[in-house]
């Protein structure tokens, strides 16, 4: 079982090779879709934008060169996982990416382990009280947070929380210029991230009840749930063991396509709160038309996404014992 | 025979949205200590609603145990608080389904499954469950039990998961085993064998038995007496032998004329002419009448009483009830 598992780690990733490569090449194509490039903007922040200097610019980025040959070239860069240098910034991606990736993924994970765990909860305690008040009351909040756009509620949970109630930070990932214990600090970027993981978190939950819900009442109608009521397991036990387990398969199926949703979410949510993840980055990247830059954030957002699918793709065959990693 | 379960005027509704449905009206019976009762009629008579009835599994909504009496060991069954309910259940009443691969936990191993009763009813820590759950599998032949232990329904066939079935329901001694068509979703060969375990683990452990089928071969070869329903009701009631030999209801008549049929042309099945009438749509007067070829004009009019023709023997039916007397 364990040598199964971990041979079929293993050739999964090999299987995303390709598969990365090939939406590299993607980014690739889209990016260059876009009107202007580098060279336009840099000339114009220098302020002699002659087309002279403009050309030379562009040639010393590489970006006269046939298309096709600029291609190749990424490609190989890519293949090699060298992600270049920064048109603008003049540094190396993958140094760039490297410092803000980690807040990224900490807003990410954070947000899907918090809208997992509360969506699953309101999610069992809904079918468990079926048409109930509990139960309308949870479908309806559950509607309205998922018909409320994520930036909106961002706002106004800042209003609320850090504004009226001066309970939380309204921005930013940690005090500056305090001298702080490690707990403290821990503490401190926790306090930070509050409000960033509920606001991206919370889309989620809302999904993540209304599917549960459906689930688990559609296992309450299966005959293993009438078994374990005559065995005369608690309700209880019922719910969170017997149920629970298989009702949880759909929602971690949809967590893992939402995966690459999620991070879209993240880099929003981020300049809403001035979090100091990718977010910045990729805004920068657009503006400034940094091929390089904006190629390696979305290569590396590939990796992420297509990681975290397999993680997933683990977690569904260890609650279900009929998926064998073969 | 002092009786383990008296059931009385069991009535138990569905409301859907196409009006209430009465699958069970009106229904009483006994099953005294050690004895095994067929429930007998066809799909849609209420046999199962009745038997999920009796440890109150019926789903509400949209079920309901509008009325009556369930006596079990002379505890009254419908006025259980939920934590003695639950102590039956399991324990005292065990019960098993007719499709083994739906009445098991797919994502958990047999060992926790039948575990999990020993675990709640006898209070078993996990090294004596885990010894427990093997011996319970030998009992009811599961070969190379410690390796079946640990798979999960899936690696096991429809006949060995009946037996698991099995095994989950005889883990506390129960005194009363409900199996609500047992063999019905397995393979013919397979029919006979876990027929055969369910008589000699009843004779082990004395338990009583409430065997719901419509195989009336299963019943001539198991069951000590015989309770015929149709569309809710019981209609009659005899010992096996009586039912057999000198069945009074038309219906239970058409019943036995079909197996009779169904044994001789094998496999091909004869049924009693028309269907079972829509629960939504009941026909004035007896149930059986737009199929009875015995039907008179009152049966129209009026709903036929349960009357002993003789005794032990009470039939609901206007014409044998005329002949009798
Ligand atoms: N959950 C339910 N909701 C609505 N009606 C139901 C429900 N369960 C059972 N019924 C109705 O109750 C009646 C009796 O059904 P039941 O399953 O008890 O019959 P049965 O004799 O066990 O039939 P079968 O031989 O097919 O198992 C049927 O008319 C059925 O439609
Ligand atoms: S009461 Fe009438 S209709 Fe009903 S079974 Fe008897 S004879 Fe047939
Ligand atoms: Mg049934």
């Amino acid at each position: 079982m364990r040598g199964g598992t971990v041979r079929f780690v293993l050739r999964r990733l090999a299987q995303l090779v390709p598969v990365v490569l090939a939406i590299a090449a993607l980014n690739f194509a889209l990016a260059k879709l876009a009107p202007g490039d580098a060279a336009d903007i840099l000339a114009g922040q220098m302020g002699h934008a002659t087309l002279e200097f403009t050309e030379q610019l562009r040639r010393e980025f590489g970006l006269d060169l046939p298309i096709l040959e600029q291609f190749l070239a990424y490609m190989g860069r890519t293949a090699r996982l060298d992600l270049g240098i920064s048109l603008i910034q003049q540094q190396p991606v993958a140094e760039l990416i490297a410092d803000r990736l980690p807040a990224t993924l900490l807003l990410m994970v954070t947000a899907l382990v918090l809208a997992i765990a509360t969506g699953v909860a309101l999610g069992v305690a809904a079918a468990r009280r079926q048409g109930t008040w509990v139960d309308n009351l949870i479908s309806v909040s559950a509607l309205l947070v998922y018909a409320t756009p994520a930036f909106w509620l961002g706002l106004m949970l800042i209003v609320f929380f850090s504004i009226r109630l001066d309970l939380l930070p309204s921005g930013g990932m940690m005090r500056i210029g305090v001298a702080q214990t490690a707990l403290g600090q821990v503490l401190d970027v926790a306090r930070h991230l509050i409000l960033p993981a509920a606001t991206l978190g919370l889309f989620y939950a809302a999904v993540y009840a209304r599917l549960m819900r459906a689930s688990m009442l559609e296992v309450y109608g299966l005959d293993f749930i009438t078994t374990a009521r005559a065995k005369g397991l608690s309700e209880g036990t019922i719910a969170w063991t017997h149920a629970l387990r298989n009702a949880l398969l759909p929602v971690v199926t949809l967590a893992g396509m939402q995966v690459g949703h999620l991070l879209g979410g993240s880099v929003l949510i981020e300049t809403v709160f001035g979090w100091p993840g990718l977010g910045r980055l990729v805004f920068d990247a657009l503006v400034q038309r940094d091929l390089n830059l904006l190629l390696g954030i979305l290569f590396v957002s590939s990796i992420v996404v297509v990681l975290v699918n397999l993680a997933v793709d683990l977690v569904y065959g260890f609650l279900d014992p009929r998926i064998t990693h073969k | 025979m002092s009786a383990v379960l008296e059931v009385a005027d069991l009535a138990v509704r569905f409301r859907t949205t196409r009006g209430t449905v009465n699958a069970v009206d009106g229904l009483s019976f006994a099953i005294g200590e050690g004895e095994t009762v067929a429930l007998v009629g066809e799909s849609g008579s209420g046999k199962s609603t009745a038997a999920l009835a009796l440890l109150r599994l019926i789903a509400d909504p949209p079920g309901r145990i509008a009325a009556g009496r369930i006596l079990f060991e002379g505890r009254d069954i419908l006025a259980l608080r939920e934590e003695e309910l639950r102590e039956v259940r399991g324990g005292r009443i065990a019960m098993i389904f007719q499709d083994p691969m739906m009445a098991l936990n797919p994502v958990y191993t047999i060992e926790r499954q039948i575990g999990e009763v020993l675990a709640l009813h006898a209070g078993m820590g996990r090294e004596a469950r885990a010894k427990e759950v093997v011996e319970l599998l030998r009992l009811v032949g599961v070969p190379a039990p410690a390796e079946r232990a640990k798979q999960y329904p899936h690696n096991l066939s429809g006949g060995m998961r009946q037996r698991v079935m099995i095994a989950m329901a005889l883990a506390c001694k129960p005194k009363l085993l409900i199996a609500d068509e047992p063999t019905t979703a397995l393979d013919v060969t397979v029919q006979a064998q876990v027929l055969d375990l369910i008589q000699s683990l009843k004779d082990r452990f004395g338990m009583a038995v409430l065997l719901i089928t419509h195989d009336l071969g299963v019943v001539a070869e198991t069951a000590h007496r015989v309770i015929v329903m149709y569309a809710g009701r019981k209609v009659e009631e005899g010992t096996t032998a009586q039912i057999f030999k000198d069945p009074r209801h038309p219906y239970t008549q058409g019943l036995l004329e079909a197996a009779k049929w169904e044994e001789v042309e094998g496999a091909m099945l004869r049924e009693i002419p028309g269907a079972v009438p829509s629960p939504f749509d009941m026909p004035k007067g007896c149930a059986f009448s737009p199929r009875c070829g015995a039907a008179l004009p009152r049966c129209r009019e009026s709903v036929p009483p349960l009357v002993e023709v003789a005794p032990g023997r009470p039939v609901a039916c206007f014409v044998a009830q005329e002949r009798a007397s």
